[in-house]
């Protein structure tokens, strides 16, 4: 059989190209890597290499032609064994051949099918829905430990490290120094310098390492000092570990958590003082979880570090030093994806995370003051989203605001918002409002710090606003 | 014939111990066979792969190895099976040395459901932890602080393995290559780092690139040792595995490779290719191409040109079907667009 040399394609996207220059003529011997014709497009050239062996029998399209369709027939080659001359006749009256490339376009999805199924996550989220994930029983009687969210952390850390050796924490001052806000506090002297190791200020580097180790079968937790460093590093956090189990079709892990304080401290400026919740709750395959006090802290921590995907746990500086009551279990784990209600109310609903959670409730408690019945909903985790949560006290309460310490734009609150439109606007009585940070870098003077960031007094005016009160 | 491996310009070496020079692998007839037929697959799996893209069968990037192949077959001759590699988006070659079948990644290329990453991921992004494939990386640099994670995981394991780090002449200027010697030489990490130096980052000469373009020196300021090797010929690279190797599983540590060697096709598919002369590449094909070289010296061996052409034909059937699998066999489900997102059930 002769055979028939196709004009190639440069990318998936050319349709034709000038066949700008032919290196062999007919008669000549080629072999696989012989370079045999020139071919360009508008935007780039290419040597088009022969793959068979044979004798050019026949060149059927003629250098500096132009518009020569992907896949019509260029020349012809006589296999070994063949003469050129045959191989020239049988080919002259074949017939040009389709563009190979039609046919192979992917149906594209029924739009039907595609709306039911808007996201993975969603879809998670409904399976965790039927499945009913609830926080665990806290039976009658436990102890209540007051703890700081700092030691509930590190209780979680060393737990879990005592239950997996895989289990390890790296990052800059976590193991002799105790850890930049002490969160690590005496995890090296019990667990020694294999598993708890003090990295170089390198976070694109250890960030790798760690996201690496996990992909070799560890699991790993990387601390950064804050989570305005972990830019540095947030290509292996998105890039490396969020994509992998998807690119490599379900067979390659990455169960790492990257954790540390997020969003504004005290008086640190704008370069410490970013949160970056919605930036990582903005990517499938991440889990992200932002608890508000000890005993979520510890839980969700747990969680966190046993489940097989990779996790964003965003923490924030100004919780650590504060307590809270932790039932004294053995092994106090919380669902990943399930919002909780702080406070029942019937007026309007308070969506908030992290150390909003906390301004939430101040404002709460005043308003009852003034007659407005609010309920309070903490997120806990940003991805997935507990959509059905919001949108269950969206349908009691008819009215939302949304709390976020962090930038108004693309945040989570525009997302909550975006939910109510979508799939609450029948219960809506009132706009949802957002109340944020102000849309500025965070100031270094106390004054402007305190312009700049959302407080109860604002929450407050909001949640009139959208009562009409 | 013993050739030197090591380039002829040195610096001062430090006064500390370095792995001994590398020496020519004194491969047997069956082992030169091997690295023949390892090498030909490579060369003819890329053809192919040309040709289905030209063909539009296959989208996107398609980075081929083609001139490149003595040094994944020389390195990866000498792994053993605990240990792991890593490299970037020119990655088929690496993957059929992992042993992973011929039709799974080229299935994998034309977006198929029996892809290795059931079509997902794409030329640049496969994986195979069965096969300790660890990607198929399409971040430039980002293999090499991965591989470093790797390697702390064959030691944190103590399980013997040592991770073999792919990059290229580009990616050594990446930064975070410095964060990973740093950590890697602090905490005598199992890696061998590869520096595949074909010459051009994209269409950028490396001496265009890099201030100090002997990239195998890029780890004297973090004190591991470099090694620079004749990537064109097999058994430089095999010789240049074993020294390294010896030196990082005695635990001292990381070693680099910069592999001097040469792609013949465009950086992807569509290249302007005006960057380089066609006599540059015919030049290096004539003289120096790694497959003709191995020929060379298995005739030297008395292997007849009957055994090769029924080599050759073995491996073109290999990757023929290989080819007509990928065709034919059908695209993922639609709703594969829903899975492996997350791991778990939230």
């Amino acid at each position: 059989m002769p055979i028939e040399i196709k004009m190639p394609a440069l990318s998936p996207t050319m349709e034709e190209g000038t066949l700008a220059k032919w290196l062999v003529k007919e008669g000549d011997t080629v072999s696989s890597g012989d370079i045999m014709a020139e071919i360009e497009t508008d935007k780039a050239t290419m040597e088009f290499e022969a793959v068979d062996e044979g004798v050019i029998a026949k060149i059927l399209i003629a250098e500096g032609t132009d518009n020569v369709k992907v896949g019509t027939v260029i020349a012809v080659l006589a296999a070994e064994g063949e003469s050129a001359e045959d191989a020239a006749g049988g080919a002259a009256t074949a017939a040009p051949q389709e563009k190979p490339t039609d046919d192979k376009a992917p149906p594209a999805p029924e739009s039907a099918k595609a709306a039911e199924q808007e996201s993975g996550t969603q879809q998670l989220v409904a399976h965790a829905e039927k499945a009913g994930a609830v926080d665990p029983e806290v039976p009658a009687g436990t102890e209540m430990v007051k703890t700081t969210v700092r030691e509930a952390l590190r209780d979680a850390m060393a737990e879990e490290m005592r239950e997996d050796e895989r289990i390890f924490v790296m990052g800059e001052e976590v193991a002799q120094y105790q850890g930049a806000y002490k969160v690590t506090q005496g995890l090296l002297a019990e667990f020694g310098d294999k598993r708890v190791i003090d990295t170089p200020i390198t976070e694109y580097g250890f960030a790798g390492i760690g996201t690496g180790a996990a992909m070799g079968g560890l699991r790993p937790i990387v601390e950064f000092m804050t989570f305005n460093f972990a830019l540095q590093a947030i290509d292996h956090i998105i890039n490396s570990a969020a994509k992998t189990n998807y690119m490599s079709g379900g067979q390659m892990r990455c169960p790492i958590v990257f954790r540390g304080p997020n969003g504004a401290a005290s008086r640190v400026g704008a370069q410490h003082s970013h949160n970056f919740a919605a930036w990582y709750a903005s990517v499938p395959g991440l889990i992200v979880i932002a608890p508000y006090d000890a005993a979520d802290a510890k839980g969700l921590l747990k969680a966190a570090i046993r489940t097989t995907d990779p996790v964003v746990f965003l923490e924030n500086e100004l919780m650590y030093g504060r307590s809270f009551d932790v039932p004294k279990l053995d092994d106090w784990v919380l669902p990943i994806g399930k919002a909780r209600i702080m406070r029942e109310g019937k007026d309007v609903t308070i969506v908030s995370y992290s150390i909003g959670v906390g301004l939430a409730l101040e404002a709460a408690e005043k308003l009852s003051g003034e007659g407005i019945d609010a309920e309070v909903i903490d997120l806990r985790t940003l991805r997935p989203l507990d959509r059905q949560s919001v949108l269950k006290s969206l349908a009691k309460t008819n009215r939302l605001v949304v709390v976020e310490e962090g930038f108004p734009t693309c945040s989570i609150a525009s997302e909550i918002m975006a939910l109510c439109m979508e799939q609450g606007f029948d219960d809506l009585d009132a706009p949802v409002m957002r109340v944020t940070n102000e849309d500025v870098p965070m100031p270094y003077a106390a004054n402007l710090e305190k312009l700049a960031l959302v407080d109860v007094a604002r929450v407050i005016s909001a949640v009139k606003k959208v009562c009409y009160k | 014939m013993a050739k030197a491996i090591r380039a002829i310009s040195e610096p001062p070496l430090p006064n500390r111990e370095r792995p001994g020079e590398p020496q020519p692998f004194e491969a047997s007839k069956d082992q030169l066979l091997e690295f023949y037929k390892d090498m030909l697959l490579i060369r003819r799996f890329e053809e192919k792969a040309g040709q289905l893209y030209g063909l539009g069968l296959i989208g996107g990037f398609c980075h081929l190895y083609i001139g490149q192949e003595a040094v994944a077959v020389g390195l990866q001759s000498a792994l053993t099976k605990n240990d792991s590699v890593i490299t970037g988006y020119r990655d088929h070659g690496h993957m059929l040395l992992c042993r992973i079948p011929p039709k799974d990644v080229m299935a994998e290329l034309t977006g198929r459901a029996a892809g290795i990453s059931k079509g997902k991921g794409g030329s640049m992004h496969m994986f195979s932890v069965e096969h300790k494939f660890y990607g198929g990386h399409g971040i430039v640099g980002a293999q090499v602080s991965l591989g470093a994670g790797l390697a702390f995981s064959h030691k944190y394991n103590n399980d013997g393995g040592v991770c073999l780090a792919y990059f290229g002449d580009g990616a050594a200027n990446q930064g975070q290559v410095y964060e990973a010697f740093n950590m890697a030489e602090l905490w005598k990490l199992p890696i061998i780092f590869v520096i595949e130096n074909n010459q051009y980052a994209m269409g950028t000469a490396v001496n265009r690139a890099s201030s100090e373009d002997q990239l195998y020196r890029r780890g004297e300021s973090f004190r591991i040792p470099g090694i620079q090797v004749d990537g064109m010929d097999v058994l430089a690279c095999r010789g240049a595995a074993e020294t390294a190797l010896d030196w990082v599983r005695a635990g001292k540590g990381p070693v680099i490779l910069e592999m001097k060697t040469y792609r013949y096709r465009g950086h992807s598919m569509s290249d302007p290719a005006k960057y380089r002369t066609r006599e540059e590449v015919q030049g290096v094909r004539d003289k120096s191409d790694p497959i003709e070289h191995v020929k060379r010296l298995l005739d030297e061996q008395g292997v007849t040109e009957d055994e090769l052409k029924k080599i050759e034909q073995e491996i073109r059937k290999v990757v023929n079907e290989s080819a007509d699998f990928a065709e034919s066999t059908p695209e993922p489900e639609a709703a594969e667009l829903y899975t492996d997102v997350l791991v778990e059930r939230y």
